[in-house]
């Protein structure tokens, strides 16, 4: 096996190591058992059906906002507008769900089409200024973000509710719900979303590697100049990438506004899924396969956080620190790299 | 209501609101002019606010009505301190640097809330029993029409940040350091065979940046907030980035920046005092910063020219 694909394995898995080492070096620090929290952690997460179906539940909005984060990045765009493509997802899909009366083959995919048209529109503008007058993308994500807040908020109080703080729940033939996976789950939240979220996972794969579009994109995102001389159309490019991902984005909503609350309510702060997405696309190595494993370490990390508090007396805000020390590890990948290579030099 | 009391309710409040922001912008511009992405000011700022309010809540016995100032002091050093994180991994380490900043973000809340927690075994702190008194500037108070706008009822911490700007300026433009500064991040190589030392230079920005995003942290809890949450600082870091970027990576242009968001900001709250904004739902004051920012970034201002070797390490004898 070369070793550059094997760091490239390495690096994350380390990274997720080095951040729970440093995390349980807190634990100990502030008086707490690392073995009881991090069992804890484990059980909570994975310790009987139920949380299981919870972490899977957890899991499904973070491998979407992966997707979407990740397909920006690989097409040389930072995607932090994530969050509120989501949002406006989240109300696209409730207002689709309640609004019309449809035979569920129907209703359903058209809900989750909505959603990823109000991510993509939203990604769309932060996508034409990039492409057409060079605004970094980032600054107007953060913005974007902050305008899908207020609005959204507006929306659901004067037109899906009587100046209430919550819609009404989405009509049986949008909702993701499943009596089946309530059933084998002991009453867990967990919902069809998940199915949806491997088949984003499958569609970014092909999309990204196996057609010409999905070369031009990356290429662009590699190298404009050289693909502008390739006869590609940059900018294009660039405004496509952005509503691909903002769609991914929207979809992500829609699992949370179809399946695990079936409603939506108006928000005093950002969900965090949107930003969590940035650390699973990089802990995913931004690859679709990568993502998806990634999603379910950071879904498990959520849901068996809430455990810790009753079984260990850690506070969950612990797992909020692993997290961000697994994305500094992973930043820092150069100095793993170095180890790593030093390490392989040392054993030839 | 004549136009004069109006802008008497807003002028003031615009300052109250944009005094973090001035502090945690002019943060940021040290450390993007050094050629380091600062996206973790909103961490920094966070650590701020932390670490001032709990030494208010601490020492408020002991040391009586210096407390907000050392508060703030705390706040500088803790943020400096934390910053370092930021400077290891993107100067020593090579990281990526939006990705570090996103981390120090990340950090600062789990680690802030996690200490709260910790200590108050809740997830908010009390308020603080002593903050900063409302003064009136001498002399200039009592110039007529602009007195009472800009230099009565209100905190000494916003014409600090005012004038820290053109302080600012002046070490950047005026100053051999700043020359430095300005020369790592438009060319490091050739500040390298110049004898800079590029590496330490951006250490020195990034640890400003620190120091003032903790400031405008502290600031912000003190004066606004009051009290220690996961919400307290939320998008303040990002709304001084979006200053820092607004006002082309110049102090002067960064304050300015930062006034009139603090201004967009007023008016989304005290909107409702106001007759002529009474009938405006409160969303398109609440979203008017930002969509202002994006229609001036997008048309108004023309394009803003980043330094140059923003966002790339330096690695000697790389061409």
């Amino acid at each position: 096996m070369n070793l550059s694909r094997l760091n490239q394995f390495l690096v994350p898995v380390l990274a997720v190591l080095l951040g729970m080492i440093v995390g349980s070096i807190v634990m100990i620090v502030s008086g707490y058992n690392p073995i009881a929290g991090y069992s804890a952690l484990i059980y909570g997460a994975f310790g009987d059906p139920y949380y299981i179906g919870e972490t899977i539940r957890q899991t499904t909005p973070y491998i979407l906002s992966g997707l979407a984060v990740a397909f920006a990045f690989r097409t040389g765009l930072f995607n932090i507008g994530v969050e509120g493509q989501l949002i406006v997802g989240w109300l696209a899909a409730v207002w689709v769900g309640v609004s019309f009366d449809l035979p569920k083959v129907i209703h359903l995919p058209l809900a989750i089409l909505a959603a990823a048209l109000a991510g993509a529109l939203w990604a769309l503008i932060p996508g034409i200024l990039k492409a057409y007058l060079k605004v970094h993308e980032v600054i107007i994500t953060i913005m974007m973000n902050y305008i899908a807040l207020h609005v959204t908020n507006a929306i659901i109080r004067s037109v899906l509710s009587d100046q209430g703080f919550k819609s009404k729940p989405v009509r049986e033939s949008a909702s993701l719900h499943s009596d089946f996976l309530d059933a084998i789950t002991y009453h867990s939240t967990m919902h069809y979303g998940i199915i949806i979220a491997i088949i984003g996972a499958v569609i970014m794969w092909f999309l990204l590697e196996k057609t010409t579009k999905g070369f031009e994109l990356r290429a662009v995102g590699f190298n404009q100049h050289a693909s502008q001389y390739a006869g590609m159309n940059v900018r294009t490019n660039i405004i496509l990438a952005m509503v691909i991902s903002g769609a991914f984005a929207g979809v992500a909503g829609a699992m949370e506004g179809l399946g695990t609350f079936g409603y939506i309510s108006t928000k005093a702060g950002f969900t965090g899924i949107g930003f969590d997405g940035i650390a699973v696309a990089l802990i995913g190595g931004n690859n679709a396969f990568g993502i998806l494993l990634s999603a379910l370490l950071f879904g498990a990390l959520k849901v068996g956080a809430l455990e810790m508090p009753s079984s260990a007396g850690v506070p969950t805000e612990l797992v909020d620190i692993i997290i961000a020390l697994i994305i500094f590890f992973v930043a820092s990948s150069y100095i793993i790299r170095l180890l790593l290579s030093r390490l392989q030099k040392g054993a030839e | 209501m004549s136009i004069y009391e109006i802008l008497q309710i807003i002028i003031p409040s615009a300052i109250f609101f944009a005094a973090p922001l001035i502090f945690t912008a002019l943060g940021g511009v040290f450390s993007e002019r050094s050629g380091v992405v600062n996206i973790g000011l909103e961490g920094l700022m966070t650590i701020g606010a932390f670490v001032s309010i709990v030494f208010n809540l601490t020492f408020a016995d002991r040391f009586g009505a210096f407390t907000p100032w050392l508060a703030l002091l705390a706040a500088v050093i803790a943020g400096a301190i934390f910053s370092l994180l930021h400077a290891v991994a993107s100067i020593t380490f090579r990281a990526d640097q939006v990705v570090s900043g996103v981390a120090i973000n990340f950090l600062a809340l789990g680690l802030t809330l996690f200490l709260v927690k910790q200590m108050y075994g809740k997830g908010q702190t009390d308020q603080i029993q002593v903050g900063f008194d409302k003064i009136d500037v001498p002399v200039l108070s009592h110039i007529p029409i602009i007195g009472p706008l800009f230099f009565s009822n209100a905190y000494i911490p916003s014409y600090l940040a005012i004038i820290l700007a053109f302080v600012a300026w002046y070490v950047i433009y005026k100053t051999p350091f700043g020359l430095r500064l300005r020369a790592v991040g438009e060319h490091p190589m050739a500040a390298d065979t110049m004898g800079i030392n590029v590496a330490k230079m951006r250490y020195i920005a990034v640890m400003i940046s620190g120091a003032l995003g903790g400031l405008g942290g502290g600031v912000y809890a003190t004066i606004i907030s009051r009290d220690f949450s996961h919400a307290t600082i939320s998008g303040h870091g990002f709304m001084a980035l979006a200053a820092m970027i607004f006002g082309k990576w110049h102090p002067i242009g960064a304050m300015g920046a930062a006034l009139f968001f603090g201004f967009a900001q007023s008016l989304s709250i005290v909107g409702q005092t106001i007759p002529f904004l009474k009938n405006v739902p409160t969303v398109y004051l609440l979203i008017a910063p930002y969509v202002l920012t994006i229609l001036a970034l997008a048309g108004f201002i023309g394009r803003a020219e980043a330094p140059k070797a923003i966002g790339t390490p330096y690695i000697k004898g790389k061409r």
